[in-house]
């Protein structure tokens, strides 16, 4: 299915990321959203505020997000694709219906502008800390996808993903930018509507009686329906059957929690977005995501010059987390590079992935400024001494 | 050795069915309330107002936060969520905000409400969202055992106030009007024809209506306090209770045995939200304003 | 024929009596009999006096019982 003409802004346009991104839940179809202030977040809410009622839907700013994070969530069971965006402080927040989410299978979308923490933290400075917490941060086992755009054009397309991910597969996603590339301008072409894919939302065709609201499809993720068409459902977030009725026993439990997270394996592996270069004769990768991936583009190029056979492996989709396809590099390669805002967070996963393979080199960062070049470079350097 | 032959058996006439099963998913009963709980009577006086008022019934959604009351969406043979703790108001605003022509009830209790969910309840009735509030008050959380809820009366004794509550309780129907609820009612589980009524004026009422059910929690609020079982707090009500339409809410507060004013105190009209949301919007934007399509 | 009965779901019960002391015309009284989880149901002891308003139906809280009119 093709974008509906109404929310696209065909064109060439110099914008941030926060602001490419709220264009992108235009062009994906979201016609509602939730929003709570919280920087460097908030002009993606702010812009949606200004570009909907005269696209066609509504903005409503709640008194918190808690609020926000589920009233997104009865409006996607109102009909509707809807999304909140926050920061680390309102990420927290949401913990709790980013679980109910994932436990009910709402398709709907988080957008995370990262900054520096913890707690109140550097609100105006970027950090890619909250990486764990996407994947974690709620109680329970259950699993989200996760996004990492590493521009504005990316936080466009990626937004465009991010909704029709969440159809595919009923799940909760996470669009993880962090401040730089929230707040960064560069070029952002934005297609017309006919070239933009978007996913409808699966609507079962089945009548009321037969249909199972929380019954796996072909790709383990139920079909949706929406309230008013007569189909008298109930979604609760006890763990429940196939009905959604309450069915608080060890069998339920087992076949539903696992359910929730081996539905998305094959984002883990044969449907991984990543963007990889200069692998075939690499003897160290630098593995990277989001703005740090663009300091670490300068350092692979220090690097070659240097005579380093130096690759890169980009994450895109961060959760599920590319597991094989780090394993794989790992058997490859000396050792992997891997720079973040953060004091070690994916760089816990390519170990896990790497198995010993490989070794894992990661450049921490506390957060509040991008990496200097040099300090990937020094690590690629080290990882082939 | 139990006798299960009644008596006296009454003639029942052939296909007679009680009025009230084709509102529950029968398959789902027995319920997991207690014997003398209330909120059964609270669902059969909803039952009433949704056929009084010829609801269509594909329309209807029941939104639930978490507790025994919180239970009635998953009883309720209508579109139902049982959401987070405190949370279904927003929810629910989502839900009323994406499709305007569904009718939106939220069920569920004090502490869920008023407690946890206070702020969302405050909100939701200063922007006059079009919500049909009812809480059942039991005066307590009974779900997890009774503890103090915002509403338990001093100097009654509760799971987390072993030697009596202290903290003064909030009067429901003061808070609900002071935030802007266009509806405001009281009622007992004993008043059911009133409360019946109560839910069927509100349920046509547009804007934010709140009606505030005082419901007997036998085996936690009663047992602790040697307040009798339920049909002992129905006779309680039934003896104590004052209707007083269109009382001033700020002299309806409860206290442990004295008087219960019951009644319709607010029915006001107030623009509602998608009134002041289009008004606004065609205000500044003129034919560039665009009806929401919301539903995808 | 009477003006009105009542029906009664046995197993359903839980015998909080609520319907017994709201009957406007007493037409119940608590049965000596009592269901599988040992709970007393209703016992109609005056049918007679029954209008079939429903009022015990409005009251039960587990669903038990309801009143009727029967057809004249």
């Amino acid at each position: 299915m093709h974008a509906d003409p109404h929310g696209v802004l065909t064109g060439v346009h110099f914008l941030d990321g926060d602001h490419a991104c709220c264009e992108g839940t235009l062009a994906a179809g979201a016609r509602f959203s939730a929003g709570y202030p919280i920087t460097p977040s908030t002009e993606v809410v702010e812009r949606f505020a200004s570009r909907i009622p005269t696209v066609g839907g509504i903005f409503i700013q709640m008194e918190d997000e808690l609020a926000a994070s589920i009233a997104i969530q009865g409006a996607v069971w109102g009909g509707a694709k809807a999304f909140t965006v926050t920061s680390g402080p309102g990420f927290s927040l949401m913990m709790e219906h980013i679980g109910y989410a994932a436990m009910t299978e709402t398709p709907c979308v988080f957008v995370n502008v990262q900054r520096g923490g913890p707690s109140t933290g550097l609100p105006t400075l970027p950090a890619q800390a909250d990486m764990m917490q996407a994947r974690w941060g709620s109680h329970g086992d259950y699993g989200i996808i996760a996004l990492c755009p590493n521009s504005p054009q990316e936080c466009f397309d990626l937004t465009v993903t991010a909704f029709n991910l969440a159809e595919e597969f009923r799940v909760p996603v996470m669009l993880m930018l962090d401040e730089c590339v929230g707040h960064m301008t560069e070029k952002v072409v934005i297609p017309e509507a006919e070239k933009i894919e978007v996913m409808p939302r699966r609507y079962t065709k089945l009548p009321p009686a037969e249909f199972r609201l929380f019954r796996p499809a072909e790709n383990d993720a139920p079909e949706m329906t929406r309230a008013g068409e007569g189909y008298r459902f109930h979604v609760t977030g006890l763990t429940h059957d196939e009905r959604g009725y309450p069915s608080m026993n060890l069998e339920t439990q087992d076949r539903l929690v696992r359910r929730l997270s081996t539905k998305l394996a094959s984002l883990a592996g044969e449907r991984a977005l990543f963007d990889a270069a200069d692998l075939d004769d690499a003897e160290v990768v630098v593995v990277s995501y989001g703005i740090t991936s663009r300091v670490a583009q300068r350092a692979l190029q220090l690097a070659r010059q240097r005579g380093i056979r130096a690759g890169k492996f980009r994450i895109i989709s961060a959760w599920p987390f590319p597991a094989e396809h780090i394993a794989s590099l790992a058997g490859r390669v000396k050792a992997l590079v891997v720079p973040e805002l953060n004091l070690g967070q994916m760089v816990h996963e390519v170990a896990r992935a790497a198995s010993g393979k490989a070794r894992v080199i990661p450049v921490s960062h506390a957060g509040g400024s991008v990496h200097d070049p040099a300090e990937i470079l020094k690590a690629i350097e080290e990882a082939v001494r | 050795m139990n006798v299960t032959e009644l008596e006296n058996a009454c003639e029942v006439p052939a296909g007679a069915c009680n009025p009230v099963e084709p509102f529950l998913r029968m398959e789902r009963m027995p319920h997991i309330w207690c014997p003398g709980c209330g909120i059964g009577t609270t669902v059969n006086c909803f039952t009433r107002a949704l056929l009084d008022s010829k609801a269509n019934l594909d329309k209807v959604a029941v939104v639930s936060g978490i507790g025994c009351t919180g239970r009635v969406a998953g009883y309720a043979n209508l579109d139902s969520f049982h959401t987070t703790h405190g949370r279904a108001i927003p929810f629910a605003t989502g839900l009323k905000l994406a499709n305007p022509e569904l009718q939106v009830v939220v069920y569920s209790g004090d502490g869920d409400l008023f407690a946890i969910g206070g702020n969302h309840f405050i909100h939701a009735a200063r922007r006059n969202m079009d919500l049909k509030v009812i809480c059942v008050n039991n005066l307590t959380y009974a779900m997890t055992g009774g503890q103090t809820a915002p509403t338990t009366p001093g100097e009654v004794i509760s799971a987390t106030s072993p030697y009596g509550v202290f903290e003064p309780a909030f009067n429901l129907v003061a808070l609900a009007e002071a935030a802007g609820a266009s509806y405001v009612a009281r009622w007992t589980t004993y008043h059911v024809n009133q409360l019946a009524r109560s839910m069927k004026e509100a349920l046509a009422k547009k804007g934010f209506c709140f009606i505030e059910v005082l419901s007997p929690c036998p085996t936690l609020y009663q047992r602790r306090n040697k307040m009798g079982d339920g049909l002992d707090a129905m006779k309680f009500y039934k003896q104590v209770s004052k209707v007083r339409n269109g009382a001033p809410t700020s002299e309806c507060a409860l206290t442990k045995a004295g008087e219960i004013v019951v009644g319709k105190f607010v029915d006001r009209d107030r623009p509602g939200y998608f009134d002041l949301l289009k008004g606004q919007m065609t205000a500044s934007l003129g034919d560039r304003y665009a009806e929401p399509e919301i539903l995808c | 024929m009477t003006k009105g009965f009542v029906a009664i779901a046995v197993e359903r019960c839980k015998g909080c009596g609520f319907c017994v002391e709201f009957c406007p015309t007493h037409v119940l009284a608590l049965s000596s009999a009592y269901n599988s989880k040992g709970y007393h149901a209703p016992n109609v002891i005056a049918v007679e006096k029954c209008s079939g308003c429903n009022l015990c139906g409005m009251y039960c809280p587990d669903f038990a019982i309801f009143g009727g009119r029967n057809a004249r």
